[in-house]
């Protein structure tokens, strides 16, 4: 009975979108005033429907109702309770529930937390919204619906893929979700600004923090899901240029140029069409990734088992909304003027730089990913493209990137002399140059000079912002009271200042975990009998044998560790082969001892001969956690950014403040 | 200088810089990929020599052989019409299995044996790689006849609302 509830609040959010789509929209055209106000009434009510049916599902979940399909599919009654939930959104129409769930939380906080923008587009924004989701759930009704019963009913389920049990693969979905669904409300405004016309600085403003907190969650999502494969996936690599992968950095990547773009068009109201067209494709590039996903055209070791009705309805809705607002673009945009001349040195030109390494990065991946198909089309054979390639173009262009980052926010609006910059930036130029001196010597016997280069862009990343904080402080009243002021600055219109800081310090720890990684890690492939060593990277490895260990809802084949550095035991790790008693499944789960400049990997391939030998994988991984802990300062960055109290203070004390920070900044 | 002119440049540049950008990240490309065969194209000898690609099919049962060192593996890839022997050193990835579709990636030796420096299976226990489900049925529709139990567990199922 609840599952057809759950189905039933999925027909009427439909109907409810297609209301939404249409009325506050009609109103804001014609000056209709009530149709207007039904925009956030009806955001709410499309909020609780999908809550209704996102429940309903769950339940059916906790209950193990294996007469729904989906349920049988992906759980079974030994899986653990944290499992059970997160196999709600462990297959196909169960995440695509939880996307359609988060795009109406969206939707709901859009109606909630803008109070002070105009009604007109509000009611703009929130009608674009229900498009969007009049898209997706015609796509799940049509093609996925998570609450199809099954008949007759299997006695148990056939268990969720044993790779998704587990807690980093629980919420890396739904983060990855709200980034994905986030950009939709950065659509929404730039389609809403479109259609009124009014391209402006507070247009941007508005739409800034909605874009930074989806870049925020899209950033935390791409960096689990990154974590995520080196601890299960048993390979110790952390991206795979994997076409899903790809999928969800391409939005990243535009997402990242646009929220740089949009300070452009809040602070110089420049770059205003550019801003409007990299929204538009930040969200084109989501819905891209959800195709791929979903329609199995590429190779991947993500793809679920698909479905081509699936690929195409997407394919289809893809061509609406991208042919759809690029139309609208080429109609409306020339009608926005680009405002505001600058020079070549002035941080416009660095932050145009930046958007023009960002989708040059984009068009990379989005070519690199697209190449088999293009090649398939052309009857030019079945291609795969190797990773070395993404690797080399993305090392081709990402020290023009470094060296970017740390100018820009170095240099003034509008113009500035070289001398000034030169003033501030100078000891953290020489400072990088002795990072490059000093680890190209020969004692760390690197065999590339991309190590030196690497380094060296990372501590010029780092010196220049904290030349910048320095001279920002100094401007506001001395040295010598450095504390408070940052104090102050932090409760005033300071924290988007901060928040850049720290992100661009987050760009350089990962900076210096890839170099490192990639040049100084070790893997070794080894057959190992019980007491047997193994000596990797200074590390003694001492196999101790393998046992028979169950499970929940498996049974483990548990080996045991001992590594030692000299004659000190550094720790014990028992790395686990398990095979999963819904499906069969064989998972290999890997130790690791983590460590903030080394990690110590093994994962067991599979028994040899009848002694008890094991075919094993030893890894020695050095700053690979810098990758991650970069990735992590990068949104903690953004969430500092979002939080700075000019985007919520109304009226008057809000332009003032904007004012300020202009001042301060100009 | 008139800043139509400046524009004129800045435009200029960037066509040129755009042009010698998308020519080496071509070239590049060139040397990246790896095209893939089907065993009996490997048989028929339109696999390259010198170059890496990859080949793929479902693992013939009871070809799996360890070798001496226990870590080198051998096995038959098969697309149901001609069979490819293959010799890899390594952990090979979980799904990995007898009668399972794989991809493998190396270059052929001189005796025949393709060896792979890559294996792939998937993620997923009803996924197929598409090269994979293609090459069987293309063989399929040359008349091979497809061996039982490699239907996708997906089909057939009795479906009620």
């Amino acid at each position: 009975m609840i599952p057809e509830l759950g189905h039933f609040a999925l027909i009427l959010a439909l109907l409810l979108a297609v209301v939404q789509a249409a009325f506050p929209l009609a109103g804001s055209l014609s000056g209709n005033r009530p149709w207007m106000t039904m925009a956030r009434p009806l955001a709410y009510g499309q909020l609780t429907l999908l809550a209704v049916a996102f429940a309903a599902l769950t339940q059916a979940f906790l209950t193990s109702d294996f007469s729904v399909l989906y349920v049988a599919e992906h759980s079974n009654s030994l899986l653990p309770t944290i499992y059970k939930v997160s196999a709600v959104w462990g297959g196909h129409e169960g995440s695509l529930l939880l996307w359609v769930l988060m795009m109406a939380a969206w939707g709901a906080a859009v109606a909630a937390f803008s109070k002070n923008l105009p009604l007109t587009v509000v009611s703009r924004v929130i009608s674009v919204q229900g498009m969007i989701a009049i898209g997706f759930l015609l796509f799940m009704l049509l093609t996925s619906n998570p609450f199809e019963r099954i008949f007759p009913v299997p006695a148990d389920g056939r268990d969720l893929n044993p790779l998704l049990q587990d807690p980093g693969l629980a919420i890396h979905p739904p983060m990855l979700y709200m980034g994905y669904v986030g950009f939709s409300v950065a659509f929404a405004f730039a389609v809403a600004a479109l259609i009124g016309g009014r391209l402006d600085a507070a247009w941007a403003r508005w739409s800034r923090p909605w874009t930074t907190v989806a870049w925020v969650f899209l950033t935390i999502g791409i960096m689990l899901g990154s974590w995520w494969a080196y601890y299960e996936l048993g390979w110790g690599g952390w991206w795979f240029w994997d076409p899903v992968e790809n999928a969800s950095l391409m939005p990243w990547l535009v997402g990242t140029a646009l929220i740089h773009s949009l300070a452009v068009t809040e602070k110089r109201a420049a770059f205003k069409s550019w801003t409007v067209l990299l929204a538009i494709c930040a969200f084109s590039l989501s819905l891209l990734g959800t195709f791929l996903v979903r329609s199995g055209v590429l190779t991947s070791v993500h793809a679920f088992a698909t479905d081509p009705s699936r690929g195409l309805f997407i394919l289809i809705f893809l061509c609406i909304v991208v042919g759809g607002s690029l139309a609208l673009y080429a109609w409306r945009a020339p009608e926005v003027s680009d405002g505001g001349r600058f020079s070549l040195l002035s941080r416009e030109s660095a932050l145009l730089g930046n958007n023009l390494i960002f989708v040059a990065f984009t068009v990379l991946v989005l070519f690199g990913t697209l190449a088999p198909l293009i090649y398939e089309a052309f009857n030019w054979g079945k291609i795969s493209v190797g990773f070395p390639w993404f690797n080399k173009m993305f090392l081709a262009l990402s020290p023009f990137l470094a060296v970017l980052i740390g100018i820009g926010p170095a240099t003034r609006w509008k113009h500035d002399e070289p001398v000034r910059m030169l003033k501030t930036l100078w000891w953290a130029l020489a400072l990088s140059a002795t990072v490059l001196v000093i680890s190209a010597l020969p004692v760390f016997s690197t065999n590339t000079l991309w190590v030196p280069v690497g380094l060296a862009l990372a501590a010029w990343l780092f010196f220049a912002h904290v030349a910048i904080v320095y001279e920002r402080l100094r401007n506001k009243g001395g040295l010598s009271r450095m504390g408070p002021a940052i104090l102050a600055d932090l409760r005033g219109g300071g924290r988007s200042f901060y928040g850049m800081v720290t992100a661009h310090v987050g760009v350089a720890m990962f900076i210096v975990g890839v170099t490192v990684l990639s040049n100084y890690q070790l893997e070794e492939d080894v057959r190992m009998a019980p007491g047997d060593s193994y000596e990797l990277a200074g590390y003694r490895f001492e196999f101790l044998g393998a046992q028979q260990v169950p499970g929940p809802n498996y049974m483990a084949q548990r080996g045991a560790f001992n590594v030692y550095r000299g004659e000190r035991r550094v720790t014990q790790l028992f790395p686990e082969k398990r095979a999963y008693m819904g499906g069969g499944m064989p998972m290999t789960e890997a130790a690791i001892d983590p460590g903030l400049f080394r990690d110590i990997y093994v994962s067991l391939g599979e028994a040899v001969g009848n002694g008890g030998d094991w075919a094993l994988r030893l890894y020695y991984k050095p700053f690979v956690r810098w990758i991650w802990l970069g990735a992590i300062l990068m949104a903690l960055g953004g969430a500092l950014a979002v939080s700075d109290p000019r985007y919520r203070l109304a009226g008057a004390r809000a332009r003032k403040s904007a004012a300020d920070t202009a001042a301060v900044t100009a | 200088m008139k800043a139509r002119q400046k524009r004129l440049i800045f435009v200029g540049v960037a066509v040129i810089g755009v042009g010698i950008a998308a020519t080496l990240a071509l070239s590049a490309l060139n040397s990246n990929i790896a095209y893939f065969f089907s065993p009996s194209q490997v048989h028929a000898g339109e696999h390259p020599t010198d170059a890496v690609f990859r080949v793929g099919g479902l693992v013939v049962e009871d070809t799996l052989k360890r070798q001496e060192d226990g870590l080198t593996v051998r096995f038959d890839v098969t697309d149901n019409a001609r069979t490819v022997p293959v010799s890899y050193t390594g952990i090979l990835p979980d799904l990995f299995g007898e009668g399972q579709g794989v991809v493998a990636k190396g270059r052929i030796g001189t005796d025949g044996v393709f060896y792979a420096d890559q294996v792939l299976a998937k993620h997923d226990e009803s996924y197929m790689p598409p090269e994979v489900e293609d090459t069987l049925q293309t063989a399929h529709a040359e008349g091979v006849v497809e061996t039982a139990g490699q239907s996708m567990p997906a089909a057939g199922r009795t479906v009620t609302q």
